[in-house]
């Protein structure tokens, strides 16, 4: 085909892509950069903390016991006679000092990093993911309405899986079958649907999507989630994955309210429509097309979420409902310096200042990112 | 009178019969489509001309299975595309019509793109929802729909992003999205409104010299009898949720039979009309949930009886294809 005439167009907007104009933005805000820079660090030092204190002969021992060097404040000299050589520390000195057992406070605040960096990024990761799922489902199908047949259907799976959990297979295995007829049930009776009154309630419409997901949120924000999560980690074995866990399942909140607020607005937008005239399916549009114009405000409200979690990790630690004693967070240093806070204020004080600068560089950095997100913001 | 009309092809590709889209308030009903008939054939271009709020883009949406379906009913009628109901398909039935044999064009670029991907990017999804082609093969079918529309030095414009672009050259990319699969019927919901005049006619001149190239028919959905004038082939006049008069482009705007045609051929501009106040249909569009008994527009017609308060108008056929809705008229001239 022969163009000649058509291109008339001289085209070109300067060439700057998105990533590049945030970080243009970004760099103008001094707090902001001090606190990528603090998370790039910790990241690094968190990294390093799990190799250098894990394996059998670590270059830096979390769980050595040297009674005779306790309470020893940061930067002495251990007694260097009265050890065997592979107790030494590594650089010659205590750089924060010992605990009342004698064991190395670097070392133990070394391999807390790594606990309260995994619990950060992992437990946020979890409400991130639910978030996103239940606000995209709220927020795209909101107006569908679920009928009692589904309802009812899927209570009878959950009755399933409890009854399989507690090893009643046969009961589990016909429960499972109701619960499938149930919820499969709309397309074998439809044709016949108007001579059965009985079962017509079933096909009645109980709950909109949005009602049921929105107002589930509105019943986990009721909880007050310290208390919930002290509840159900005192249930679960103590371990950190049911920790991250927790905390994860327990402040998914606020990421589907965004994403349902973002979506719903979204929805309306000539681009979805168009994606779907080209014939583009609805998970797809969801989690391909309207995700990303959504994610903005989730990435912001996320960097903040992984300091509340890691403070939320420190205070479960602090109380002894953490990570189980032999490994070392921030959090049970610190409870365990409490008791010597007058004799050795290390032990209380290097854990707190460094929970502090964490989470106030998480806070700083995301808030800069907001900043650099939101247009409105950046004429300030 | 004129020559009887001959489609460029026979075949009817698309037709739509009675078409009633409803839209449920809380105390009443808006009639957006009421008992809309009209068909595509094949290499054809087709106007569908009204007022906003008519239901011109609520019929294109129909066609597509796009209205939203909570709020929106229809409440009857039938959408053949070749020989399937489009109504009676299941949603992946319809998933694989749109974009694979009828797509669409919007009215603003800007907001029908999606704002976080490369142009590249879209036009390939296009062709991947559809066809299994390798990455490759996409991105030598990709360059060639932007050449084809006429975007200078497509392989540095695959990586741009749509704010990157200007208005013409964003609803060009829209087009490629369109044609991407080949379809067999555009249906362009007021392509040109949003640009300016040169870009308009542009855009109308490649979708021409594409149509010309392929065979396929194109639905323009416009208000812009200027548009209707330069590219259809038949125009069909919407009020009100119904078609109140159709014909070839010539029969329309040479003889236009109804009273509403005829003010809106009136209220253009003219060279003849220098200097005089333009001329303005009375009143405005009636309210869909509260449409006038009988004929929807007789309170704003000039040549209304007092039959028309009351009767539903039906179609009157005045030869060769030409129908309007309108008996009071068709009388008069039929006498005369």
């Amino acid at each position: 085909m022969t163009n000649g005439p058509l291109i008339l167009e001289a085209p070109l907007a300067p060439k700057q892509t998105r990533l590049e104009e945030l970080w243009r933005l970004f760099k103008q805000n001094r707090l902001a950069i001090i606190g990528l820079f603090i998370f790039v660090l910790f990241f690094i030092t968190a990294i390093l903390g799990a190799v250098l204190t894990s394996g059998r002969d670590p270059l830096f021992d979390p769980a050595l016991i040297r009674l005779q060097e306790k309470l020893l404040p940061p930067l002495s000299r251990p007694h260097v006679d009265a050890l065997p050589p592979q107790e030494v520390p590594t650089f010659g000195r205590y750089l924060f000092g010992t605990d009342d057992l004698g064991r190395d406070v670097f070392s133990r605040m070394l391999q807390g990093a790594w606990v309260s960096l995994t619990v950060g990024f992992v437990a946020v990761g979890i409400s991130v993911m639910v978030g996103i799922f239940m606000g995209g489902i709220a927020g795209y199908f909101g107006e569908h309405h679920l009928r009692w047949n589904h309802i009812l259907g899927v209570t009878l799976l959950l009755a399933a899986t409890v009854m399989g959990a507690m090893g009643n297979v046969w009961t589990s295995l016909g429960l499972l079958m109701a619960g499938g007829l149930c919820l499969s049930l709309f397309r074998l009776v439809k044709p016949y649907r108007k001579l059965r009154f009985t079962t017509a309630w079933l096909f009645k419409n109980a709950v909109s999507v949005d009602t049921l997901i929105m107002r589930m949120v509105d019943i986990m924000l009721c909880f007050p989630s310290f208390f919930l999560i002290l509840t159900v980690v005192a249930l679960l074995p103590a371990s950190m994955y049911n920790i991250m866990i927790v905390i994860g399942l327990t402040s998914w909140m606020g990421t589907t309210r965004f994403v349902r607020a973002e979506f719903l607005s979204l929805r309306e937008q000539d681009f979805v429509t168009a994606a779907r005239a080209l014939g583009i399916g609805n998970f797809r549009i969801i989690f391909r097309h309207m995700m990303p114009n959504a994610i903005a405000p989730v990435l912001v409200s996320s960097t903040i979420g992984i300091a509340t979690a890691i403070l939320t990790e420190a205070g479960l630690s602090f109380l002894g409902f953490g990570v189980p004693p032999p490994h070392a967070t921030w959090g049970n240093i610190l409870s365990g310096g409490k008791g010597f806070i007058f004799d050795a204020p290390w032990l209380t004080f290097i854990p707190g200042i460094a929970i502090l600068i964490v989470v106030l560089c998480f806070n700083l950095f995301g808030e800069g990112l907001r900043d650099a997100m939101n247009p409105k913001l950046r004429e300030r | 009178m004129e020559e009887a009309y001959a489609p460029p092809h026979k075949d009817t590709l698309l037709l739509v019969e009675d078409l009633r889209v409803h839209f449920r308030g809380h105390d009443h009903v808006a009639r957006a489509v009421d008992g809309v008939s009209f068909d595509v054939h094949t290499g054809e271009t087709v106007c569908l001309v009204g007022e906003s709020g008519c239901g011109k883009t609520v019929t294109a949406l129909a066609i597509l299975g796009l209205v939203p379906i909570p709020p929106g009913v229809i409440a009857s009628g039938k959408i053949r595309l070749r020989d399937t109901n489009l109504l009676t398909l299941t949603e992946e039935g319809l998933q694989d019509i749109r974009g694979n044999q009828i797509s669409m064009v919007f009215q603003e670029p800007l907001t029908a793109l999606n704002p976080v991907f490369t142009i590249g990017d879209q036009i390939m999804e296009a062709i991947q929802v559809h066809e299994k082609v390798s990455e490759n093969e996409r991105r030598r079918r990709c360059i060639g729909l932007l050449t084809d529309v006429g975007i200078p030095s497509p392989e540095a414009r695959l990586k741009d992003y749509p704010h990157q672009l200007s208005g013409g050259q964003r609803q060009r990319v829209m087009v490629a999205m369109a044609l991407a699969c080949h379809p067999a019927l555009i249906i362009a919901d007021e392509p040109t409104t949003a640009l300016d005049v040169t870009v308009q006619a542009q855009i109308l001149n490649l979708m021409k010299s594409i149509q010309h190239a392929s065979a396929m028919s194109v639905l323009y959905i416009t208000h812009d009898l200027g548009v209707v004038s330069t590219v259809a082939d038949r125009v069909y006049v919407m009020y009100a949720g119904l078609i109140v008069e159709q014909g070839t482009r010539d029969q329309v705007f040479q003889h236009p039979r109804h009273p509403y045609t005829r003010g809106l051929l009136a209220s253009l501009p003219s060279r003849s009309k220098r200097g005089k106040r333009l001329y303005s249909i009375p009143g405005s569009v009636p309210n869909p949930a509260f449409k006038p008994k009988g004929c929807p527009f007789h309170p704003r017609c000039s040549a209304a009886i007092a039959e028309c308060a009351v009767d539903f108008p039906g179609m009157c056929d005045y030869g060769h294809g030409h129908l309007s809705r309108c008996p009071p008229v068709y009388s008069r001239e039929r006498q005369e």
